[in-house]
């Protein structure tokens, strides 16, 4: 044996450590448990009923193979009331939009002082965390069943969420154009409006596209809880077991969905 | 062999000059703003920055003085070139002088409103600022915005703050800024966005810019670093002129010696934190250069000193 190949034997490949390895494995175990233990509550065992009820299933998907497009005024209610979901949509977005720009800005560690930014991202965190059901259900004692109610519950909600990412935007952006205009006597205001807008223009309009996606989604459900629109007449029709009329409502509201989902991607790839 | 090297820039300065004479515009004198009087353009006293790096594994965090003690002045619009090898604190210098970095120790002041004095800004810094025209490597024009916009942007210190905040230019400043752009060479190509342009073009806006602020002294720190040596020689070129006809000093920080020395009238020159040479362009020698940048810099420098 010659001395290179008496060297390169000597060589040892890296081998994990006991200490990862017992880590790795009590990951697994970890996962495994939380498993065994959530069975029971999900229901798991129960997913034999899914056959055993298939005659109920066949009736009920029956009626949805029937979707009730029978006459022009009803098309027209469909349209009239997906429409109205929308409007929900657009004002619930325009105005997140419009709360979110500052507060935004104000918890960004780049803008503002850590002790602005700090009490500011959490305002938004909570206004995140809390659903738009549950807010609109507070709107709804507040402002009468209707439209608005939703507006607000998802103009609420969402600025928690264009804030967060708006910031994230605003805190990755390049400091050289800020302090080129921070440099010609420029003023904190300038420096936002002229270098931090003008980079995360089209980042913010694509999350803003994007929340308004999720938004047209978000206010047909509303609407089952009162906020009107496609989601009311959905449920009235659920409840009344008409589901000729829910087949043909689901399509309208798929067909909308799809619709906005195409043509605001289509508008942010062009952005970005 | 010195000589005439220096006499070779020279002719080649006097050329850029000439062609700039015939397409220069005369609306920049008339729109210009009036000049206040002035007793000393840049007076640095005593600056020292420290900066503390943050610990690493086993190594404790520890000081490290990025300026020591620096002083200079400026007293007639001169071409400075500062030189030194990295970290020796040149960009550190130039962005205390317009406030960008606030030194622990020190004061600086520029055309006698205090930018900085004892770690603390002064309250006129953005008049200060207002007069101070900044040109970086890494070019700070906005991307997404016009060359037009960028160069519009000079005004922000000059007219009034919600003015410059709608950015409602009056047609005098919109003059004044096409005049710029022309000035620089790049007038037919104002409505294009700032990250469409060349690195050499991105940086005769940020000269314009300059211009339309009216400033009187312009930082530039490594201008020429990323660009190409003919854009490289058009931007040098760009100052000197910009120095020589309308009064306006220049500090440039440089990499390539050369560049320093062919282009500027005066040099400083820093080593760790502190001035180790400051005198006239011509008289810098190899054994200056030596003693900055250490003994291989004959090998690297040789054939050209």
């Amino acid at each position: 044996m010659s001395v290179s190949e008496n060297r390169l034997a000597a060589l040892e490949p890296p081998r994990a450590s006991l200490r990862e390895k017992l880590f790795t494995w009590g990951a697994w175990i970890a996962l495994g448990l939380i498993l065994a233990v959530s069975f029971r509550g999900a229901q798991i065992g129960d997913l034999y009923l899914l056959g055993k009820n298939s005659s109920n299933t066949q009736a009920y998907l029956q009626d949805y193979l029937h979707p009730d497009f029978s006459s022009w005024g009803t098309i027209r209610l469909y349209i009239d009331k997906m429409w109205a979901t929308l409007e929900m949509a657009i004002w619930g977005t325009l105005i997140s939009v419009l709360l979110a720009v500052p507060f935004a800005l104000l918890s960004s560690a780049n803008l503002a002082p850590q002790w602005i930014v700090f009490p500011v991202r959490r305002l938004m965190d909570i206004l995140r965390s809390v659903n738009e059901l549950v807010i609109a259900t507070a709107f709804l004692v507040a402002v009468g069943p209707g439209a608005l109610a939703g507006v607000l519950a998802l103009a609420l909600h969402n600025t928690g969420v264009l804030a967060k990412l708006f910031s994230e935007a605003v805190e990755a952006v390049d400091n050289a154009p800020i302090e080129g205009v921070r440099a010609t006597g420029g003023t904190r205001l300038h420096e936002i409006v002229w270098a931090v807008i003008p980079q995360v223009g089209p980042l913010w309009t694509s999350f803003a596209l994007y929340r308004f996606e999720a938004n047209a989604r978000s206010a047909t459900v509303l609407g089952i809880i009162g906020a009107g629109g496609i989601g009311q007449i959905l449920f009235d029709n659920i409840n009344s077991f008409n589901y000729a009329r829910v087949s043909a409502i689901a399509i309208v509201i798929v067909v909308a969905v799809t619709l906005i989902d195409i043509a605001s991607s289509a508008i942010r790839k062009r952005l970005l | 062999m010195c000589g005439e090297w220096a006499g070779a820039a020279s002719v080649t300065v006097a050329k850029a000059m000439k062609l700039r004479q015939d397409s220069r515009s005369s609306v920049l004198t008339r729109a210009g703003w009036a000049n206040p009087p002035m007793s000393s353009l840049v007076e640095v006293q005593s600056v020292s920055k420290t900066y503390v790096q943050k610990a690493q594994g086993h190594k404790p965090s520890r000081p490290f003085k990025a300026l020591d003690g620096v002083s200079f002045s400026m007293t007639r619009p001169e071409r400075i070139g500062l030189i030194g090898p990295s970290g020796s604190g040149k960009s550190t210098l130039l962005r205390s002088l317009s406030g960008l970095i606030v030194a622990e120790v020190g004061h600086v002041k520029v055309l006698d409103k205090t930018v900085q004095s004892a770690g603390r800004l002064g309250e006129d810094v953005r008049e200060a600022r207002a007069t101070m025209g900044m040109i970086a490597q890494q070019f700070n024009l906005v991307g997404r915005l016009s060359l037009f916009t960028n160069a519009a942007l000079g005004l922000l210190g000059r007219i009034n703050p919600w003015r410059g905040f709608f950015g409602l230019w009056n047609a005098d400043e919109k003059q004044r800024v096409m005049a710029a752009l022309d000035h620089v060479g790049i007038a037919e190509r104002a409505g294009q966005r700032a990250n469409t342009l060349s690195g050499g073009q991105q940086q005769r806006g940020a000269i314009a810019r300059a211009i339309v602020q009216d400033a009187k002294l312009i930082l530039a720190d490594e201008p020429v670093a990323s660009l190409d040596p003919v854009s490289a020689r058009r931007v040098m070129e760009l100052l000197v002129e910009v120095n020589e006809r309308q009064k306006v000093g220049v500090i440039v920080t440089l990499h390539q010696v050369d560049y320093a020395r062919k282009y500027c009238d005066r040099i400083l020159a820093l080593k760790a934190g502190k001035i180790v040479y400051d005198g006239p362009a011509n008289a810098l020698g190899l054994e200056q250069l030596k003693d900055i940048y250490g003994s291989e810099i004959e090998s690297a420098y040789w054939g050209e000193i």
